[in-house]
């Protein structure tokens, strides 16, 4: 495994559906500094399309997700 | 130089261009199934999680699932009142488009969704005030119906409007769509 990633913030989003995760991201994002990290862990299947297309989207980075069994752990870093 | 006053004219053209189009997604909400008026609100919730502006213009068919079933209005005719006791009376009245099974489809259905964690349309409702989705009502479908204003939900950022609303907003979005 990479080395650890420190998350400045981390979310539970287990058990969220779609469009949750997208939305709680994007509002949990806002709040922080550009340049910090943000790891959410969901359960939700489709996250791993809308992650990515949600970071694209909003100009922020996806630095790594962790998938282990149902949960995925997504680190974000918040480019602006 | 001409080229030169060509390229500062055509720099005019794409600023012109640029500012004419926000990032913005405008939905002309039609339909009263519960299906469809969930889709909506899930696409317009996301919407703004994405970065975007969210406009939703609700007309005929949908407008009665912006009733509150707890307001009652006075004062309407014979036709507003029919409409109103036979159109179903806000959100969580309204049914699926497929499978209704004469309310049973619907029920099976809300079921589902409260087990597997899915949103609610009232939930969903709230969750669209709270990100700040703009809903334009039709004023017309609203007149024709005999609905006023008072018996419609308490919503933050709702207006009735009319059709060249809603093009003013859809002409300026990157994103139009009819549900």
């Amino acid at each position: 495994m990479a080395e650890d990633i420190k998350a400045d913030v981390t979310m539970d989003l287990k058990g969220l559906k779609c469009p949750l995760p997208v939305v709680k991201v994007s509002q949990q994002i806002k709040k922080m500094q550009i340049g910090q990290i943000l790891m959410a862990e969901t359960t939700d299947p489709g996250a791993h399309a809308d992650f990515p297309a949600w970071a694209k989207t909003s100009g922020n980075e996806i630095l790594r997700i962790d998938k282990d069994g149902d949960v995925s752990k997504f680190y974000i870093k918040k480019l602006k | 130089m001409d080229s030169q006053q060509e390229i500062s004219k055509l720099q005019a053209q794409l600023n012109e261009l640029r500012g004419s189009t926000k990032n913005k997604l405008s939905m002309v909400v039609f339909s009263g199934d519960l299906d469809k008026l969930l889709a909506s609100f899930i696409i317009a919730t996301g919407a703004v999680a994405m970065g975007m502006e969210a406009v939703m213009f609700f007309t005929f068919w949908a407008t009665p699932a912006l009733r509150d079933k707890k307001k009652k209005a006075k004062g309407k005719n014979l036709f507003g009142k029919m409409f109103g006791f036979m159109l179903p009376k806000g959100p969580t009245k309204v049914k699926l488009s497929k499978m209704n099974m004469g309310g049973m489809g619907t029920a099976m259905l809300k079921y589902l969704m409260k087990k597997k964690n899915v949103q609610s349309l009232d939930e969903m409702i709230a969750l669209a005030a709270e990100l700040g989705v703009k809903i334009y009502v039709c004023e017309m479908s609203m007149d024709l119906m005999g609905f006023k204003p008072e018996e419609m939900i308490s919503y933050p950022d709702l207006e009735f409007v009319g059709v060249a609303k809603f093009l003013e907003e859809a002409g300026s979005s990157k994103i139009q769509l009819f549900i």
